[in-house]
């Protein structure tokens, strides 16, 4: 695997766009065929509403993987984002801001220690973070039942539900939050130290990166981009939901958005554009099924074959550059 | 997460077995003595034996994963897989006796040929393990509900059951021996016998090193799927026993390849491959069962075992980790 290309980014990204484009043609046509529309308001709408929730995850869950790391707490960041969120609004507007500067800091402290273990106590990230994932769990299946709290109208009001022609606010936070970490990773130092660090660490702590403190940066990002997730969570439920992240999976299904938007798991190669793609072909395919009546289970196995045959893909076409 | 990484001096390769056990066996000790002062009842044989036959599934799927993890892969399917095994078995056999030994022979082959597929997926097609065996997951998980509508139909025989259920009674000294632990005791040692053979030795080569295992002549491709199948089998013998127990149910597996890749973690096993012995992989998994029953003694509330769970693991990785770099 090279170690350092010059852009990281351009290469692998339209790869997942073809097979979006690709995707939402045959969908649009087979659903045509079945007597449906695949793009009235209704279904576009909640497509995005899908990919605004699983996005902003996923561009955090980017940054990471580009370093060479991964987080696997990020289900149970949202699950707690979202009560701290709901119980600190408690149903009242002027707690909006306060509340969502504490889910930010909240989640902040999590990435922090998640990246303070894998670099100072040199945990494997895999560990660590499943690690801090169940220490949350604990904290959440003790404490809470079900639903607490009840998030503020006026936030359930524009994030949840407000919505800009077909476009709901939700996604527009998508795009802005995208683009700041597109501008970070391509922009600044940070980010070509990040793409850096997960090519090589070694060549990068000897080129004077500081390693540790570029990594922690990363997860602590990832973090808050998972307390973001829950705040919009909270916003479309009404109220903090305990097990919200863990019954959508957004570890897993986060991690296979990115992998599917081209950037490597080992790290080093990839970017958040990429990322949305790979969100995006993923809400796709579920209101494509959706729209076709396809049964819940047929679409996660149909899920599962495209995760890998999509990986399949670009592992083969790394194989023939190197080649 | 593992490519080919030239990592440290390729010179490691003639030590293949670098210990690592003791650690897991002095917080085995700790917790046997802190469970011996709350509950002494707990040492003696008769509830130790079923202790060890309950924890068998666990610490035979924790051997699985050892192989898969030293080879520098891993296998998040396991769990699933023993989801699908338990629900397919109770509705293939439907109670009925006679259809028992077969269904055992097809659940074998079936976790054999699971491994195959991650295996094969993994090392013809370069998709990295992490993806291959999660999309599994989703497969065999969504595949389950899809063939049994939603709800587990059929039922296990009790022939089928006997396996995670009885065991021999009024055996010398011991009490009662539960076939389990039988089967355990059989499965590890013929994981140890396979560790020590040349087969062993080439797995760990190829996860301390694939190139140079590569180059050496090893063809790291079939070394690496044949660790994925003995994990598919793990988890069929797992699925029989944890069936036999505790019964059909969705819920049969979920969690357990966390679980086992925590135990294989805990018992001094590098992820990336390469480092740790097998014995230490099924330590840690009884370890972390005796856990849960230290945690069940002294009343911590369900809800708050993970937590304990988590800081416990992440304390011994770090303490680890930290001593072995310092050095």
């Amino acid at each position: 695997m090279s170690a350092l290309s010059l852009s990281p980014a351009r290469r692998s990204v339209p790869g997942v766009f073809v097979a979006l484009t690709l995707t939402l043609t045959i969908g649009w046509l087979v659903v045509l065929l079945d007597g449906g529309q695949l793009f009235n308001q209704s279904t576009t709408v909640s497509l995005l509403h899908v990919a605004a929730g699983l996005g902003l995850v996923a561009v955090g869950q980017t940054l990471v993987i580009l370093g060479g790391s991964l987080d696997l707490s990020v289900a149970y960041v949202i699950s707690l984002s979202t009560l701290v969120a709901a119980e600190t609004m408690n149903g009242s507007d002027g707690a909006v801001l306060p509340a969502i500067g504490l889910v930010l800091v909240v989640s902040a402290g999590v990435g922090l220690l998640n990246g303070l273990l894998v670099t100072r106590f040199r945990v494997n990230a895999f560990i660590a973070t499943l690690g801090v994932g169940l220490l949350l769990k604990g904290y959440l299946d003790n404490g809470y039942d079900g639903p607490a709290g009840t998030t503020a109208p006026s936030l359930v009001q524009a994030l949840g539900y407000q919505r800009v022609g077909p476009v709901p606010v939700s996604f527009l936070l998508l795009i802005a939050v995208t683009a700041a970490a597109w501008f970070a990773l391509s922009r600044t130092r940070f980010g070509h130290h990040l793409v850096a660090v997960g090519g090589d660490p070694e060549v990068a702590r000897l080129s004077g990166v500081r390693n540790d403190r570029v990594l922690v940066t990363a997860h602590v990002l990832c973090s808050m981009c998972a307390g973001l997730a829950g705040i919009y969570l909270a916003s479309r439920l009404g109220s903090g939901a305990p097990r919200v992240g863990t019954e959508g999976l957004y570890d897993l299904e986060s991690i296979a958005a990115v992998v599917i938007g081209g950037t490597a798991l080992a790290g080093g190669r990839g970017g958040v554009i990429g990322t949305v793609g790979g969100v995006l072909l993923l809400a796709s395919i579920d209101a494509i099924f959706n729209q076709l009546e396809v049964d819940a289970f047929f679409k996660q196995v149909i899920r599962g074959v495209i995760i890998i045959a999509a990986v399949a893909v670009y592992a083969r076409r790394a194989m023939r550059k190197a080649a | 997460m593992q490519t080919v990484q030239p990592r440290s001096l390729p010179l490691r390769l003639p030590r293949v077995r670098p210990g690592g056990v003791l650690p897991i066996l002095a917080i085995l000790a700790v917790l046997l003595v802190l469970v011996g002062i709350r509950q002494p009842d707990f040492l003696a044989p008769q509830s130790l034996m079923s202790f060890l036959g309950r924890s068998a599934p666990i610490i035979l799927l924790a051997a699985g994963q050892y192989f898969v993890i030293v080879s520098g892969e891993f296998d998040l399917s396991v769990g699933s897989l023993v989801t699908a095994q338990v629900v397919v078995a109770a509705r293939l056999i439907d109670s009925d006796p006679a259809r028992t030994w077969p269904v055992v022979l097809l659940l074998l082959a079936f976790g054999a040929l699971v491994g195959l597929v991650n295996g094969l997926i993994t090392t013809r097609l370069r998709v990295p393990s992490f993806i291959t065996t999660l999309g599994m997951f989703l497969i065999l998980v969504g595949a389950v509900y899809l063939w049994s509508d939603g709800a587990p139909k059929g039922g296990l025989s009790e022939e089928f059951r006997r396996f995670g259920r009885r065991a021999f009674e009024d055996v010398p000294v011991l009490g009662r021996v539960p076939y389990a632990l039988l089967v355990l005791v059989v499965l590890a040692v013929a994981a140890v016998l396979l560790m020590r053979s040349d087969f062993g030795r080439t797995l760990v080569a190829v996860g301390d090193n694939p190139r140079t295992a590569e180059l050496s002549g090893v063809r790291v491709w079939r070394t690496r799927t044949f660790a994925f199948i003995l994990s598919g089998l793990a988890a069929a013998v797992a699925a029989i026993l944890l069936g036999g127990y505790s019964g059909v149910s969705f819920q049969a597996g979920a969690g357990l390849e966390f679980g086992a890749i925590t135990a294989v973690v805990l018992g001094g096993v590098a992820l990336g491959g390469g480092r740790g012995a097998v014995v230490g992989a099924m330590l840690g998994a009884l370890t972390l069962e005796l856990l849960f029953a230290l945690m069940n003694f002294y009343g911590v509330s369900g809800a708050l075992r993970s937590t304990v769970q988590g800081g416990i693991i992440l304390l011994a990785v770090a303490v680890s980790a930290t001593r072995s770099s310092s050095r």
